[in-house]
């Protein structure tokens, strides 16, 4: 193994397993902050014990979110010094503003919510679960602003031998951003929902053959309905918004979406069909109106292309297709400038040509296996737990309760998964189907890890630390899950409120929490 | 970005591209200090819990003194890992790349002690509970003794090569030589003293933070290992000035700097004695004053060594001078990043402040409810 293909699985193992926890830490946060805030407005105890129970597991996951990210922010610069040293003055700045804007917020906030219950008045105890919350959101507009630009690498010049920020706005405007996030946060959405829905739903059933006090019935059937519901209007989000990314991706990232469609060879202009399985072609012109366009190319010719012309995007191949296949006249515009090749693109095209010649690109497609499939694997499991969601919503309608039985049991353990099965599926897809690229037709992923002829950036090393990792990593995931299975046993708190604790007055009171 | 606010700001502050990077570099040394500063102390009560006292009620109250403030106080290393990216970014790749298994040790102690704090409460058991005492312990201890052999090492200067990979025409790839002389006797004397003074910085902070038993341990801890850290800082303050301080043992040093550095370095020894006396007298509050002290003016006296070449030895680089110059970011980001940090530095400075405003008395074991099991009746997990 090439210390590039360790590097990248240990990226990859790393990355999907920090995102096991950002979902539910970004849009859990936010449902506790709701919960808080009915208790607080109606004093209904039922959503306070809610608010704590979830809170509680709310915390076991962030832990795990927060040590997992920093190996996050580390590693650019430790297994991926020349991506880093390249993109640097772009990506950085996200990344520097996230720890400042973001991370201080909900560490500090979180903390004082945490700490905080019965020490401080409800209004800034519920003010700061909100402000963690919040901390939460800008940090996902950061990072995914800043992986939407390796996807298509707008606001960029290439200057003093790397990419430089010319437009910070183009950052934020970044039309892949601007799907992204939204298809992001909405899918985060559906992973706390089905989160909330499936331990409400379990704890329901059990408490419901248990004869446990109304009280309790009460309370986790409104868990019940509320993640679900959440779990399928943020499904169709997830949908819309994931139509949205698709129609972008078509544009600037063709070879993904062609992988991911199983297209080796250019269809018909209107008539792509569908793929179901590979080769299990349905519905002539299904992609032509599922993307918004006539031509859509396959792996050949964007391959060909890109050996003729060098890297292009959606202008020049509009221009070709204008100018009846005639590439000469769609090189240029009528001033000289490259078309279809935009910034930090055109600039580094004489560069990428050497590169190209020397071989440093590699295959020129992404994996189409894996974008077939982790494409249709994401699309196809979050359906199905949105179909979970209605069967939450069917089993408790009116004051139904279904009797435990190893079906409910398995329900309830499958449908928290589904959504992390799918957003890694997704990342998958998105990662793996902009290869050989890192910075999406600028630099290849070859080139961008750390050189290092001695020892630490050697295939052996970079294995041991991999298997250090996943170890670590493996042993935390099964505490993790011991954990949040013994507080999810324990279910609600006691029906009582949070007595105020003033140590400036008793010193000697016991804390309302406490490590 | 508004573009009104940076032409008021050009107008007002006429900052060449050389000035913003220096701004940069004086705002990433003030997020190393303000990092050591608070998470030296919270490294150090990780250190010490496993050995301060047995009992659980004790160790609980260890915890709680810094529960709701070491996330907190991590992030400012995150953020100067960040700031080092968004404002030089040939120097985090070639920092971080370089130091490759040392931060990877850091990222695993980080790890340990991040679940450590959350997680041992969570089970009754007394082994569960002592076994996650130990991985705060190990997990503070890795990145304190790290970090002080890192920063002896940027003191000395890290000596980059030329890596024989070129991507295209004039493409340097400047890489560290050799990864054992990383572990050079001073920067072991470095890693040593981060770890004697972070003990002693966290057990002096215990004595502020507690009352009672744990109180009387954690002082009597702190006015023995203060002694020992007065003998290893000034050892690391001396050698560290009279052999790698020099002007021409890395390019580009400025004499007055130097000169500072050896002020600020001895004040950081003075600082150390001023704790050994103030906590001998009971005063907590001056004691954790001196150890304060005794840690920003030792990081100060590290970073002004690195005025302006990061901590890199580029005489090997045959021309090219790996410093603050060559490797800041454009100006366009620099400005973009000054700007945010003019606002958010005193937002986020003000609520971390209040943090400690708000969690400011003193805990015993009185205020921990006793919900260990008794040994023996739990398992594990």
């Amino acid at each position: 193994m090439s210390p590039e293909t360790v590097a990248r699985w240990q990226f990859g193992i790393t990355t999907v397993y920090h995102y096991l926890f950002v979902p539910l830490t970004i849009a859990l946060s936010l449902l506790t902050a709701v919960l808080q805030t009915v208790w607080t407005r109606t004093g209904n105890s039922a959503y306070l014990r809610l608010t704590k129970f979830f809170g509680k597991l709310f915390l076991i996951n962030f832990a795990m979110g927060v040590v997992t990210g920093i190996v996050q922010e580390f590693q650019f610069g430790m297994n991926w010094s020349e991506y880093s040293r390249f993109v640097g003055d772009i990506f950085g700045a996200p990344l520097a503003l996230e720890a400042l804007i973001a991370f201080f917020l909900e560490s500090t906030f979180l903390g004082i919510w945490i700490f905080g219950w019965g020490r401080l008045s409800k209004g800034v105890h519920l003010t700061s679960i909100w402000l963690g919350s919040i901390g939460t959101f800008i940090s996902s507009i950061f990072i995914i602003a800043a992986n939407a630009w390796m996807q298509n690498p707008t606001g960029a010049v290439f200057a003093n031998g790397r990419a430089e920020l010319n437009d910070f706005l183009a950052l934020l405007t970044n039309p892949v951003f601007l799907t992204q996030w939204p298809h992001t946060i909405a899918a985060s959405f559906v992973t706390a929902g089905a989160f909330m829905a499936a331990i409400s739903f379990y704890r329901l059933v059990k408490a419901k053959a248990a004869a446990a006090p109304d009280g309790d019935l009460v309370a986790y059937r409104k868990g019940t309905k509320i993640g679900a519901w959440v779990l399928i209007v943020a499904g169709l989000c997830t949908i819309v918004t994931g139509d949205l990314l698709g129609k972008q991706m078509v544009v600037t990232q063709p070879s993904k979406m062609a992988a991911a469609e199983g297209l080796q060879t250019s269809p018909t202009p209107g008539e792509a069909t569908f793929q179901i399985l590979p080769g299990v072609e349905l519905f002539p012109g299904f992609l032509n109106w599922l993307y918004g366009t006539d031509n859509i190319q396959g792996l050949d010719e964007l391959e060909a292309q890109f050996r003729d012309y060098g890297y292009r995007q959606q202008t020049f191949i509009d221009c070709l297709a204008e100018n009846g296949g005639a590439p000469q006249s769609c090189l240029t515009d009528t001033d000289g400038n490259p078309l279809g090749q935009e910034g930090l693109q055109a600039g580094f095209a004489d560069q990428l040509a050497t590169i190209a010649d020397r071989g440093q690109i590699g295959d020129l497609s992404p994996d189409t296996t894996i974008a077939f499939w982790s494409f249709r694997l994401m699309i196809g499991i979050g359906l199905l737990a949105m179909l979970g969601g209605i069967f939450f919503l069917v089993a408790v309608r009116k004051d139904k309760v279904p009797r435990p039985s190893g079906l409910m049991t398995a329900i309830a353990v499958v449908m928290p998964l589904l959504p992390l099965l799918a957003n890694s599926f997704g990342w998958i897809f998105t990662e793996m189907g902009r290869q050989p690229w890192i910075v999406n037709g600028v630099l290849p992923t070859q080139l961008a890890i750390s050189p290092d002829p001695t020892l630490a950036h050697s295939t052996p090393i970079l294995l041991l630390t991999l298997i250090l990792y996943t170890v670590l990593y493996g042993v935390l995931a099964v505490i993790e899950v011991k954990l949040l299975l013994k507080y999810i046993k324990i279910g609600l708190p006691p029906e009582t409120d949070v007595p105020p604790v003033d140590l400036n007055k008793d010193e000697d009171a016991p804390l309302s929490f406490a490590y | 970005m508004n573009t009104l606010a940076l032409t008021a700001l050009e107008t007002a502050y006429p900052l060449s591209d050389n000035k913003l990077a220096v701004l940069w570099f004086i705002l990433i040394g003030v997020l190393w200090i303000g990092f050591f500063f608070l998470e030296g102390f919270d490294f150090g009560v990780g250190m010490l819990l496993p050995f301060l006292s047995k009992k659980d009620a004790d160790r609980r109250v260890m915890v709680n003194t810094i529960g709701p403030h070491w996330d907190g106080n991590e992030v400012w290393l995150l953020t100067a890992g960040g700031a080092t990216f968004a404002a030089f970014a040939g120097w985090y790749a070639s920092l971080f790349s370089s130091l490759y298994l040392p931060l990877f040790l850091v990222l695993v102690g980080l790890i340990l002690r991040g679940v450590a704090f959350e997680f041992r409460g969570k089970q009754e058991s007394p082994t569960w509970r002592r076994a996650w005492d130990w991985a705060a312990c190990v997990g503070s201890f890795l990145p304190t003794l790290v970090f002080g052999v890192g920063f002896a090492n940027f003191l000395k200067g890290v000596v980059l090569v030329a890596s024989d990979v070129s991507y295209w025409e004039g493409h340097v790839i400047p890489v560290y030589s050799g990864f054992w002389s990383l572990f050079h006797p001073f920067c072991l004397v470095g890693g040593l003293l981060f770890v004697a003074l972070f003990i002693t910085h966290g057990a002096i902070f215990l004595s502020l933070k507690t009352r009672g038993d744990i109180q009387a341990k954690a002082k009597g801890f702190a006015s023995k290992s203060v002694l020992v850290t007065v003998v290893l800082m000034a050892a690391f303050v001396i050698w560290g000035n009279a052999i790698y301080g020099g002007t021409d043992f890395v390019p580009g040093k400025v004499g007055l700097l130097v000169t500072i550095a050896w002020v600020v370095g001895l004040l950081a020894v003075l600082a150390l004695v001023g704790a050994w006396f103030f906590s001998a007298k009971g005063r907590d509050g001056l004691a954790f004053l001196c150890t304060s002290v005794a840690t920003v003016t030792m990081i100060l006296m590290v970073l002004l060594h690195m005025f302006p070449n990061l901590g890199f030895n580029s005489n090997a680089l045959g021309g090219i001078s790996v410093d603050l110059t060559l490797v800041a970011n454009s100006h366009t980001t620099l400005k973009l990043m000054t700007i945010f940090a003019a606002i958010m530095v005193p937002v986020v400075l003000a609520y971390q402040v209040w943090t400690y405003f708000v969690f400011r008395r003193r805990l015993s074991t009185e205020n921990i409810v006793d919900d260990s099991a008794p040994v023996g009746a739990a398992r594990a997990i």
